[in-house]
């Protein structure tokens, strides 16, 4: 979490600029503000399993970055902390778990389907991929590292798609063209999650 | 960019100590988290009239807070959307034991935070209620987009349910005609000139000099199309003709006129532009009973303009008529 908040902070103009193409510009600094209460929250009282980090990061996510992102990202990680439940540790399967639990919360909340130029159109993928690890026996950083290529590929993808939700939707096919800085941030977090868990970060 | 401000991060906050320090006598403002409040709440046996929004339109909501309108608004940073935390805050201090009615304007990230909260209200045994304003008819295709926005009919809302609510109408009443304005209420806008969000220090879209965008959002979502600028005649019509086509207002309606300047339009063009509406309505045997003119419903600097028409009966012009006492509005005390 500490090194996504970094993460975050590094991209906060990248994803702004983004949102500011095709939506209201702040994305980043709505991101960077609620990492950033998160990791003072860590320093405050760390909880001391996976579950109860995926909760904290759920609850100051919703309270503190505002927009439609703490919701959905909220809800995302409130999902995962129910997947994983009290484990003490993750393995692949329970990451897998995570992942999708927390694709299912943002679908049931923000109502997007794959192709709609949303931060689902990064996660899913990733989802799948980490699915389809998880099922051939591989390893957390391998199936996260997996995970994220989908994520990046899929964030690309909705370069090409005209948005059906959120703010740029208004846009209708003015919108093509333009990176969507939601499924830009959820490549991010999985691109560091994975750098994390291989040692890279 | 040049604007009146000390740092991007804390416009919201210290623009919300400035208003409390104008406006002792009518509201208190919590800053963390943000809530703006009616001095005299809670009121007791009274439905909790609360509202919220990105910062940047004011003096929407937090100019609405007071006796005959709004018990609380909830302000998110600029152009973002509060957050749950602050609309349970404003729920927790504005609880009459009676209920409350959120009114949210149909953008999806104020539409998730709100829903979030009255999820967790609930859950704690307040009963609360929400009605989703969406008023904009600039979006055409409401199927391939979040919707229509609330734009200026919100402030109509917000003033008649609020009426409603100080004389004691209960929830199911409160909520029952907020639903009734939603379904008679239309608006459109057009922007001459972008706003700057602060944290942004850029325009959030370039118009060139002889353009404007026509059905214009209060973010500066784009509207309909951009056209040639061309005399307030015709841009005071091309406001007005999707607003009475879409409801529609038919010849020997009532209603009320609201004529809003998006925060950079000054008022001489404002009344310019109010006096064409009139004269467009007289023509077509609308009839103008009520009417509202000034920078209400804004988008920071934009310049540009909106017009709102909502369907008038007899209730609905007795409470616009009922005493309201806030920053912005005040008349009947």
């Amino acid at each position: 979490m500490r090194a996504a908040s970094q993460v975050l902070e590094e991209h906060r103009v990248e994803l702004s600029t983004l949102d500011r193409e095709i939506g209201d510009g702040d994305h980043g600094e709505n991101m960077n503000r609620g990492f950033g209460a998160l990791v003072t929250a860590l320093e405050r009282d760390a909880p001391d399993s996976p579950g109860g980090v995926l909760k904290l990061a759920a609850t100051t996510l919703i309270s503190k970055v505002g927009g439609a992102a703490g919701p959905l990202y909220g809800t995302a990680f409130l999902r995962a902390a129910t997947a994983v439940k009290d484990a003490a540790e993750l393995d692949a399967d329970l990451v897998a778990k995570a992942l999708r639990a927390a694709l299912d919360g943002v679908v049931a909340r923000g109502k997007a389907e794959l192709g709609d130029k949303t931060m689902v159109d990064a996660l899913l993928p990733a989802v799948r991929a980490a699915e389809e690890a998880a099922g051939r026996g591989e390893d957390v950083p391998t199936l996260l590292k997996a995970a994220a290529e989908a994520a990046a590929e899929g964030a690309d993808s909705t370069v090409l798609l005209v948005a059906r939700k959120g703010r740029a939707s208004y846009l209708g096919e003015r919108s093509v063209g333009h990176l969507d800085p939601g499924a830009r941030s959820t490549s991010l977090l999985l691109r560091t999650f994975a750098d994390v868990a291989s040692g890279v970060r | 960019m040049k604007k009146i401000i000390n740092d991007p991060s804390t416009v919201v906050e210290e623009s919300l100590r400035g208003m409390a320090s104008a406006h002792p006598d009518l509201i208190r403002v919590q800053l963390d988290p943000a809530v703006v409040v009616r001095a005299d709440a809670p009121v007791s046996r009274k439905v909790a009239i609360i509202s919220g929004g990105g910062a940047g339109h004011e003096p929407m909501h937090g100019g609405f807070v007071g006796k005959g309108m709004l018990d609380a608004a909830c302000p998110g940073h600029v152009f973002t959307s509060p957050t749950p935390d602050q609309v349970q805050a404003a729920l927790a201090m504005t609880d009459g034991g009676v209920g409350a009615l959120l009114i949210v304007k149909n953008y999806t990230g104020d539409v998730l935070n709100f829903e979030t909260a009255a999820e967790l209200a609930e859950a704690d045994g307040v009963e609360v209620r929400t009605v989703v304003i969406d008023d904009d008819v600039a979006v055409t295709d409401s199927l391939y987009t979040a919707g229509r926005r609330g734009v200026g009919g919100t402030l109509l809302l917000e003033k008649i349910v609020g009426a409603a609510a100080e004389r004691g109408v209960d929830l199911d009443g409160c909520e029952a005609l907020a639903r009734k304005v939603v379904a008679q209420v239309r608006s459109m806008g057009l922007a001459l000139a972008s706003g700057i969000v602060p944290h942004a220090g850029v325009p959030s879209f370039t118009l060139a000099d002889d353009e404007i965008e026509l059905g214009i959002g209060i973010h500066g979502e784009p509207g309909r199309r951009r056209v040639p600028l061309g005399t307030a005649d015709e841009m005071v019509k091309s406001l007005l003709d999707p607003i009475l086509e879409d409801l529609p207002f038919a010849e020997g309606d009532r209603v009320l006129l609201f004529t809003n300047s998006m925060g950079g339009t000054p008022l001489i063009e404002l009344y310019l532009a109010h006096g064409i509406a009139e004269r467009l309505l007289a023509e077509r045997g609308v009839v103008v009973e009520r009417r509202l003119v000034g920078p209400f419903v804004t988008s920071l600097e934009m310049q540009g303009m909106s017009l709102t028409l909502l369907k008038l009966d007899d209730e609905l012009v007795d409470l616009w008529d009922a005493p309201v006492h806030t920053a912005a509005l005040r008349w009947g005390v």
